[in-house]
């Protein structure tokens, strides 16, 4: 361990904590190579950056799958492309399955629903159905929607504001220097450009990735530097959970100390922003990790299921928040 | 009747399903456990239906 490497603690002291100023890259990656003997003291900053910049609260969502698999793209990481072997068949959900999985995210006390589509992009059936499941959710539910479609194009990202979808989510999913290893059918500067036309119609920008993907730790301190300079209103947070027949089936999922470091260095790259824990953490951090991951940085979770595989009960973790007496974050509050 | 490993969809009697049933704790069945063919599976927040259009619908949570 360099100098620089023990000293970063109490730079994010003054910086992050004090100034509300993220770490630099180069800072990041520090963080990433601290040794395990100061993984409490990196969670316990980490917590406490999260706990003065954006508060107490959690914020709770529910993911659907509206359209499942059959993806034309080829994410080295995801079972629901068509391009591999895997065991995922494609899926439609109907309005009304759509309306009562929306239901019984409310019912947890989630504040966010986010509808997924397994597309490259939207087409006029796919919008079609949307606008027709967002106005039958509206009509019988007090949720948030989100949406996950791809990538945009101009019209369609005024049509999805249009909706009332207050929130898109599109991941960057790994540093730039990365992304070709891990898609080749579209680029992370595709992505990107989605990204700038969401914000530029006002709706909030959620974007995060995975890790663990077989980045290197200067490739992932780049990520979060990469994140942090979009400020995405929210992040959220994968580890891989490698899926059989797709190209990352066969690697290990991440050790559960690199997975808390990192959670703690996106926060402190990201004082302010949602970090949400996502898909992958039951594989990599077990039963403990929805503790240390909200002790360490995270305030935000998905519960439930997950789109093509299954979570922790959603009562576990709100029973998990009430204990760690962390409120959950009401609709219409502001993080 | 189970002939079938619904994670990987082999013989359920060959060996080797130990990680397919590690690996099930967190997924839905993939395959029907009666035929092998793909199920198609819808996930929702609480539960999955897997559908096999031979042997019809299971639903877990
Ligand atoms: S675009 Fe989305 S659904 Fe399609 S392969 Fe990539 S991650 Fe999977
Ligand atoms: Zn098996
Ligand atoms: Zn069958």
């Amino acid at each position: 361990m360099t100098t620089t490497q023990s000293a970063v603690l109490s730079i994010a002291r003054t910086q992050v904590l004090e100034n509300g100023e993220g770490l630099s890259e180069q800072q990041v990656l520090d963080v990433l190579r601290l040794p395990d003997s100061e993984l409490d003291e990196l969670l316990a900053l980490a917590h406490e950056v999260r706990m003065r910049w954006c508060g107490p609260e959690v914020e709770v969502e529910g993911i659907i799958s509206l359209k499942t698999g059959g993806c034309p793209e080829d994410c080295h990481f995801c079972s629901q492309s068509g391009l591999f072997e895997s065991p995922v068949r494609s899926a439609w959900l109907d309005v009304p399955m759509l309306v009562e999985a929306a239901k019984q995210t409310a019912k947890t006390g989630a504040t966010e629903f986010c509808i997924v589509a397994a597309v490259r992009g939207p087409d006029a059936r796919l919008m079609s159905q949307v606008a027709a499941g967002i106005a039958a959710i509206k009509d019988e539910v007090d949720i948030n929607i989100a949406c996950s479609l791809g990538m945009l194009t101009p019209e369609q990202v005024t049509e999805l504001a249009a909706m009332g979808v207050h929130r898109y989510n599109h991941n960057l999913e790994t540093a730039r220097s990365h992304f070709p290893n891990v898609v080749t059918t579209h680029t992370w500067e595709e992505r990107w450009e989605t990204l700038r036309l969401v914000r530029e119609a006002g709706m909030e920008v959620c974007c995060g990735g995975i890790v663990g993907m077989g980045e290197t730790l200067e490739q992932r301190a780049e990520f979060a530097a990469q994140l942090a300079s979009l400020t995405p209103d929210e992040v959220p947070l994968n580890f891989l959970n490698p899926r059989p027949g797709t190209p990352f089936g066969d690697l290990e999922p991440m050790p559960g100390p690199d997975a808390l470091r990192t959670v703690a260095a996106f926060r402190l790259a990201m004082p302010r922003t949602v970090l949400r824990f996502a898909g992958g953490r039951e594989i990599t951090l077990g039963d403990l990790g929805a503790r240390q991951g909200l002790l360490g940085g995270i305030n935000a979770v998905i519960v439930g299921n997950y789109l093509t595989t299954l979570g922790r009960p959603a009562e576990s973790d709100i029973d998990l928040l009430g204990e760690l007496e962390m409120p959950l974050k009401a609709l219409n509050d502001t993080l | 009747m189970t002939l079938f490993c619904d994670r990987c969809g082999r013989p359920a009697a060959d060996p080797g399903h130990e990680r397919c049933a590690r690996g099930r704790e967190l997924e839905p069945p993939r395959y029907c456990p009666e035929c092998a063919r793909r199920m198609v599976v819808q996930v929702t927040p609480v539960g999955w239906v897997a559908r096999c259009s031979r042997h019809g619908e299971l639903t877990g949570s």
